[in-house]
């Protein structure tokens, strides 16, 4: 397929590079509030991003995926409250926890399918959940303040708003790279395959239960980064990160930009906030609006904007 | 020995009342294949409904029983309106679509009731508490809910296994072309499953009512617990959410209530304390994590699905 001038080209590059520009205009203007609203709008697109790797390429639908955001921001918490400041220690440790969590739930839930899939991992989700509350040395039900952010000696100062932008920005990137990397290699044709024809890509030859299992622990680990960007740009963390209404959030993100698609979870998530933002500007009764606008989406965009603006240059 | 006796009455009361709530669900999810997250709203709906209608009546049976059928409608009307459409689809779009209703319903409920919640009193005539064995006393109300959720059950189970209509729901629920073909209106058999489902749910909303407060979003967290009962007890299976429920509902009761003093005995009270509660939470998940390892399909599959 050659590279073409196409209504869809055109928005994703338009909205990264609005994204890559935006501290430019904070930084004139002196407002930070639109920084701070996509600095947040980046960390939950890396989230969902990671989220499309299992449930747009590989088709398995974790509605238990807010608990890795939950491992991540906890083990930033942990550390700083017992006077491990290093983003050193910390980063790499919340990659690692979240991905020893995925491959515990990947392994133990993968033996089931369809639905018992969707409600085994919501329980797992629920379980850290009420882990994550029964925390009463790191606040418990309440959260814990996170009074200094990770450091990084002298490379990035996280405290820096503009600088905390970029280095999520070029985290979100990095992971669209990676997810493009992924789903195009063999590996991801095994995985989509899978998604496809699980037997079939059994009989073939495929041990597809190990190769979902990979997917699904790549996928927590990413979401476990997210999890430690959104602790040290909230400063706080606490159990609501992994409400299971937050791995709605963020289910609909994946499927409001578009499933299965590149830049369909970063165009969901920044559609999502901002309609919310917009929304909740004007009324505080929005979800009222939000939620029927949701069914909508599911009854005649089935693949997302991101499909919406593949037909449309279809039919022009 | 006492207490262990009053958990295990109020486990049972609770499991009933989960039964209630995952009835519906199990009944939609295997006869629609819907999953139904909104559930919980009907759930919230019916108290509010209950808790609006006995302050205008007066009356708690004759508030109930509006409730009831104000519930029963707002079902049909969801399913006529939105839900109809996504039967045949993908889980996901029913995860999505009900979760946009879910958001819908607890704004909507904001907007007519406002944000501050409602309480609804337990009717003088079951105020007070009956002596169940000798030195026993046990709050009549909790009996009476123990008593309409067993009788909910025994008409549910004669509705599905004695009566036509319940000959053409389970008849639906195995080949709907079929039964569609024979002239039977399958459309308006789910929504009438989907209404009585809903209605279920509004029940035990309102039974609930009375000994927790009314608030927005109270359907959520329980809506998560029938929706492990109905896994444990295999999707679609009435029998097998009755056994589910009532096991989950004293897992859960009776483990908060004794799991600390458990852990007391083996660790230091500091760590008992906070291992506890935390573990008690967790167990009903962890029970479901543990079923569906065993038997992924829960504990009395459905044959032929």
């Amino acid at each position: 397929m050659k590279d073409r001038l196409t209504v869809r080209t055109v928005v994703i590059a338009g909205l990264l590079t609005f994204l890559a520009l935006l501290p430019l205009y904070v930084f004139v203007t002196g407002h930070y509030f639109p920084l701070t609203l996509f600095t947040r709008i980046v960390i939950l697109a890396l989230a969902a991003t990671s989220l499309n790797v299992i449930l747009g390429y590989g088709g398995m639908v974790s509605f238990g995926h807010a608990a890795y955001l939950g491992v991540g921001g906890y083990v930033v918490g942990i550390l700083a409250k017992e006077g491990f400041y290093s983003g050193f220690l910390q980063w790499p440790l919340a990659l690692a926890v979240s991905a020893v969590f995925a491959l515990v739930v990947g392994a133990l839930s993968l033996r089931t399918r369809g639905v018992y899939f969707i409600m085994i991992t919501l329980a797992f989700a629920q379980m850290i959940y009420y882990v994550a509350v029964g925390l009463d040395r790191y606040g418990g039900d309440d959260g814990l303040t996170i009074y200094r952010r990770s450091q990084f000696g002298e490379w990035i100062n996280l405290s820096s708003k503009i600088q905390f932008y970029y280095l999520c920005f070029a985290l979100l990137m990095a992971t669209v790279y990676l997810t493009w990397r992924l789903v195009n290699s063999r590996f991801g044709m095994a995985i989509r395959g899978a998604r496809s024809n699980d037997r079939r890509m059994r009989a073939i030859g495929f041990p597809t239960f190990r190769y979902k299992l990979v997917a699904f622990v790549i996928a927590g680990t990413l979401c476990g980064l997210a999890g430690a960007l959104l602790a040290n740009h909230t400063d706080f963390i606490s159990p609501a990160m992994m409400h299971w209404t937050r791995s709605g959030d963020l289910i609909v993100m994946v499927v409001l930009g578009g499933m299965g698609s590149l830049f369909g979870p970063l165009i969901g998530a920044v559609t999502l906030l901002v309609l919310e933002e917009v929304l909740s500007g004007l009324t505080e009764y929005w979800p009222i609006i939000v939620g029927p606008l949701l069914l909508l989406v599911v009854l005649f965009a089935r693949g997302g904007i991101d499909g919406l603006l593949v037909s449309w240059f279809r039919r022009s | 020995m006492l207490l262990l006796i009053e958990q295990c009455l109020n486990g049972l009361q609770f499991g009933l009342l989960l039964f209630l709530l995952a009835a519906g669900l199990t009944l939609v999810f295997g006869i629609m294949d819907l999953v139904n997250l909104a559930h919980g709203s009907f759930y919230m709906i019916g108290a509010y409904f209950a808790a609006t209608f006995t302050a205008l009546t007066g009356s708690f049976v004759l508030g109930a029983l509006l409730g009831l059928a104000a519930t029963l409608i707002v079902g049909m009307v969801v399913d006529l309106i939105a839900l109809r459409r996504l039967y045949g689809r993908d889980h996901l779009d029913h995860v999505l679509g009900t979760f946009g209703l879910i958001l819908f319903f607890n704004e909507l409920v904001r907007l007519i009731w406002g944000p501050a919640g409602m309480s609804l009193p337990v009717p003088p005539w079951l105020g007070s508490s009956v002596e169940i064995l000798p030195g026993i006393h046990y709050p009549s109300y909790r009996i009476a809910i123990i008593a309409v959720a067993l009788l909910v059950a025994l008409f549910l189970y004669i509705v599905v296994m004695r009566t036509r209509v319940g000959m053409l729901i389970r008849a639906g629920a195995s080949n709907r072309e079929m039964v569609g073909a024979l002239g039977i209106n399958i459309k308006l058999l789910y929504t009438l499953v989907f209404g009585l489902g809903a209605a279920l749910a509004g029940l035990a909303g309102l039974m609930q009512a009375p000994i927790l407060t009314i608030q927005i979003g109270m359907g959520e967290n329980i809506l998560i617990l029938a929706f492990v009962v109905i896994i444990i007890g295999g999707i679609g299976s009435v029998r097998g959410a009755f056994v589910a429920a009532i096991f989950v509902g004293l897992v859960d009761t009776v483990g908060r209530s004794f799991l600390p003093d458990l852990f007391r005995l083996v660790m230091s009270p500091a760590a008992a304390s906070t291992l506890a509660p935390a573990l008690s939470s967790m167990l009903i998940y962890l029970l479901m994590a543990i079923v569906l390892v065993l038997r992924p399909e829960g504990l009395f599959p459905v044959a032929g699905k």
